[in-house]
């Protein structure tokens, strides 16, 4: 079933990556569906297996619904990130004090942890660099505020924590 | 339309710039990783929209390219941070802070895969 679903959804993608209907003539391109068809098999062959136990779950609307408002709150982080990283690199004495601090997620599922990662590593100033099964993340701050970890955890985890949570837990 | 995409695709290009600056001028491993990641995530991502604009037939494959960069571009940075660190590159001298030294090599994310592997 789960490999299933991965294929209809690589087939999906694969369409609109090549978009094989010709709007004028109104016809389909045979070869790119087969070769979508073949491409789709082969990497659910291989990697079917990759994919956490139970992905399904990630299709309730509800979970859907919370992304959605997750995007603008993360954009917002992204472009300020960009723009202080702007700000460092224009700024002749560049006022760095780097570090790596130890922070802690109540996330529990993989896929979760890897989204709250990504999203650390996207947004102002911290990139993750290790993270442990039980929740321990390792982040490199260019301008550490908090040396201890439950200060640098409030300041770097919380503001995703909650969405991410009612997004993927 | 047109207009308004080279807009986009200009600012991509900007931040594109900004971080290629932030690479040359910062001093180690890891900050440079700061930079790159975040401008070339944002940067990339601006300027395939950007063209995808211009070009409205091409906008749902820009769109999903895009998508695709912004999903595994700071993949790819925590890998080169994390290989950095076991690898053990060590911090900018000015750097104030260090708790990696309480990594160990056990149950960490990953490892399993990596003996599955071996």
């Amino acid at each position: 079933m789960r490999k299933i679903s991965m294929f209809v959804v690589l087939y999906v993608v694969w369409c609109l990556l090549v978009f094989p209907y010709d709007r004028t003539t109104g016809q389909w391109d045979t070869q790119s569906l087969l070769v979508g068809l073949v491409a789709a098999l082969v990497v659910v062959v291989l990697f079917g297996n990759a994919l956490p136990d139970r992905s399904c779950f990630l299709l309730a609307p509800r979970r859907w619904f919370w992304a959605l408002v997750y995007i603008p709150f993360f954009a917002y982080y992204c472009l300020k990130a960009n723009l202080e990283v702007a700000y460092l690199v224009l700024h002749p004495d560049m006022p760095i004090r780097p570090g790596i601090v130890k922070v802690r997620t109540s996330l529990r599922t993989r896929v979760a942890i890897t989204a709250l990662a990504n999203s650390i590593t996207l947004t102002p100033g911290t990139l993750t660099v290790d993270a442990d099964e039980d929740g321990t993340l390792y982040v490199h701050w260019i301008d550490v505020k908090f040396a201890e970890d439950d200060e640098a955890t409030r300041e770097i985890v919380s503001r995703f924590e909650g969405h991410l949570r009612r997004i993927f837990e | 339309m047109t207009t308004i995409g080279v807009i986009i695709t200009t600012v991509g290009t900007i931040f594109l710039l900004l971080g290629s600056l932030g690479v040359i001028r910062l001093p180690d491993v890891y900050n440079r990783l700061q930079a790159g990641t975040k401008c070339t995530t944002l940067g990339a991502f601006l300027t395939i929209i950007g063209v995808g604009i211009m070009q409205p037939a091409w906008f749902v494959k820009c769109s999903l390219i895009a998508g695709f960069i912004l999903l595994t571009n700071p993949i790819s940075s925590h890998a080169l941070g994390r290989a950095a660190r076991k690898s053990g590159v060590a911090l900018w001298k000015g750097s104030v802070l260090d708790k990696s030294g309480e990594f160990d090599s056990s149950d960490r994310l990953g490892t399993r895969g990596h003996q599955e592997a071996d």
